[in-house]
């Protein structure tokens, strides 16, 4: 406890921070690497977190049969939720239409979404590789990339999703 | 849309019975037994877990949906008193369902950009340093019909998915500092131990400053239906930030552009961009008495009552229109009036039996006047589907019916 208090004046005389001194109570208990590899599934717009493994879009038309078509629809419209397809040029439309591909600023959200949330019933059932795989194939749909093209690590955040630049922060 | 109807056909039957009951005391010639003057048996006895009359029916507005489990309830704010929303009104958001989670075996994860990864049990943030504050949690989605002239019917239905409670907990801030925060973090990333392990990202100096990771509710623990055993309190910002069932804070550089910050919860302006981490909810207020579905019994005295509240502080005026924005009077405001949470109003009226608009409209310590629908508009476009605060009109019909006002 006495050296985690040090530590942290440290900490706080390094930065200047402009607060009192950290005090620490000495209560939880230090995170095993482990156990926060195990939790720490959330992937930034950089994709350094993503996992191993791959996918193309061909795999994923399978996957997509199979796991989200029911409640998707055929090629990611037409289903009772919502289109996973579209373009910008829906947002100037009235209701506008917010999907994948016309709306999500970036790729790496449509794989950590799919991998934790989907299928809705069944969340966190799929593999990386099957993840990759129906994210490719939804990409393709929305014509990002080519039925071929091997996603993984590397490529996934290479993807320039159309509404990149789209989103201001906050100006009120 | 059966429960709705239900609840009004209920609601007009308890009416038709008062006015029977009234006839029938006020005859003379009644033959109905006399009500005795002192009750002939004894009541229930003490018990352990204490139950409403079973004369209340209030209960949350709940929609036919294929997916229950990711949908919402409202609260009948028209059934609620004063400022505090019961627990078990308190209206819900769900993704994933609620998931049962047993306290003993939860951990709430903190690392990142900290100096020491920690893991904290419930038990363990019940020893630290603790905090009680009373703050509104509302969906920022809340009020969305209102987005169009002839807005929701009830207050349920315009208002509902906004509720407020005193929460319990820990500051966050102490939380971080267990873990020591590193000088690069400038965010927060927080996740729900639900299904879809729900996922928003919020600034750093939020979490220092306001944030409260909460294990009570209104004197009790969190019902499981707000995020039994732990939930994140970010005091006046859009209720999906206030992460329920909170198992992990990740300390970031930047934001995690999550499904919910991009997809969701952003607002899309006339020209096509999108404003993004739209935390803040700006003042709104609602008239709860009388409001949409409740028919007024005649001309006479009325009090009007309703609530106000700012995600950017107290509430410092509500004003009550009885003539349809012609003139303002000044409604009392309940004290204390609390940062960030449900301000009550309320003001003597006179109704004279002719048809009229009663409006509200509230100030918050900013400044900040809360706008008519086309004001709104006039800032934000037609394409917003979030955020949306603008007044809120009823009809009173000369025959007492009440009625959403066009606007
Ligand atoms: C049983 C029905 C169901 C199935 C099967 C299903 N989904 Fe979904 N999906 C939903 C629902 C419901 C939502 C909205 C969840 C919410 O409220 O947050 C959703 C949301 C999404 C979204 C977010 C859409 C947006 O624009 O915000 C994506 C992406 C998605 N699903 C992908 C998939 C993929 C990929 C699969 C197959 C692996 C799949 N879904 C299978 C029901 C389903």
């Amino acid at each position: 406890m006495q050296k985690s208090s040090l530590l942290s004046i440290a900490t706080i005389v390094a930065c200047a921070a402009p607060t009192l001194l950290a005090q620490t109570y000495g209560v939880g208990r230090p995170a095993s690497a482990d156990e926060v590899a195990a939790w720490d599934v959330t992937i930034g717009p950089e994709g350094r977190e993503l996992p191993t493994g791959s996918g193309t879009a061909k795999d994923g038309a399978q996957v997509y049969e199979v796991r989200c078509k029911e409640c998707h629809g055929d090629q990611g419209v037409g289903g009772d939720h919502a289109a996973l397809v579209g373009n910008p040029e829906q947002l100037k439309q009235t209701p506008p239409l917010k999907t994948v591909g016309s709306y999500w600023p970036y790729a790496t959200t449509l794989f950590d979404y799919t991998r934790r949330a989907m299928p809705f019933e069944e969340p966190g059932t799929l593999s990386a590789d099957q993840v990759y795989a129906v994210t490719a194939y939804i990409l393709h749909l929305n014509g990002l990339v080519s039925e071929d093209d091997v996603l993984d690590r590397e490529s996934l955040p290479r993807v320039v999703m159309p509404n990149r630049e789209g989103f201001v922060r906050d100006p009120r | 849309m059966k429960s709705r109807d239900a609840t009004r056909r209920s609601f007009l039957g308890t009416g038709a019975l008062a006015g029977a009951a009234w006839t029938a005391c006020s005859s003379p010639e009644a033959e109905a037994p006399a009500e005795p003057d002192q009750p002939s048996s004894l009541g229930t006895p003490v018990r352990r877990y204490g139950q409403r009359s079973p004369y209340e029916k209030a209960a949350r507005g709940v929609r036919e949906s294929q997916t229950p489990e990711a949908a919402s309830s409202r609260t009948p704010l028209d059934q609620t008193y004063g400022i505090i929303t019961p627990s078990a009104l308190h209206f819900e958001r769900h993704h994933a369902g609620v998931p049962e989670i047993d306290p003993a075996t939860h951990k709430l994860l903190v690392h990142g950009l900290v100096d020491r990864p920690m893991a904290f049990s419930v038990d363990d943030i019940k020893r630290l340093p603790s905090v009680s504050r009373v703050h509104f949690v509302e969906c920022s989605g809340n009020s969305g019909g209102e987005w169009s002239p002839a807005g929701a019917p009830t207050v349920a239905l315009s208002h509902g998915l906004a509720s407020c409670s005193e929460w319990t907990g820990v500051p966050l801030r102490i939380l971080l500092e267990e873990a020591g925060i590193q000088p690069e973090a400038r965010w927060v990333l927080a996740e729900g131990a639900d299904a879809c392990l729900m996922q928003r990202s919020a600034t750093l100096e939020k979490a220092l400053e306001e944030g409260i990771v909460a294990y009570g509710q209104n004197g009790e623990a969190i019902r499981p239906e707000q995020g039994y055993p732990l939930r994140l309190i970010l005091p006046g910002w859009e209720g999906n930030t206030n992460v329920k069932w909170l198992r992990r804070i990740k300390l970031t550089a930047g934001p995690q552009y999550v499904k919910d910050e991009t997809s969701k919860y952003t607002e899309l302006m006339e020209d096509g961009t999108a404003w993004i981490f739209t935390f803040e909810m700006d003042a709104k207020s609602v008239i709860t008495a009388p409001s949409g579905g409740h028919g007024v019994d005649g001309p006479g005295f009325l009090e009007i009552s309703g609530l106000a509240w700012s995600g950017r502080g107290k509430i410092t005026q509500a004003e009550v229109s009885t003539d349809a924005g012609q003139t303002w009077a000044e409604a009392e405001l309940q004290t204390p009036v609390y940062s960030k949470a449900f301000t009550r109003f309320r003001l003597p009226w006179e109704w004279d039996g002719s048809e009229t608009v009663l409006l509200s409209r509230c100030r918050d310590e900013t400044g900040y006047l809360q706008p008519g629908r086309a004001e709104l508009i006039e800032q934000r476009g037609r394409k917003s589907a979030y955020h949306c605060n603008r007044i809120k009109g009823w009809r009173i019909a000369a025959d007492g019916s009440v009625t959403s006002a066009e606007v």
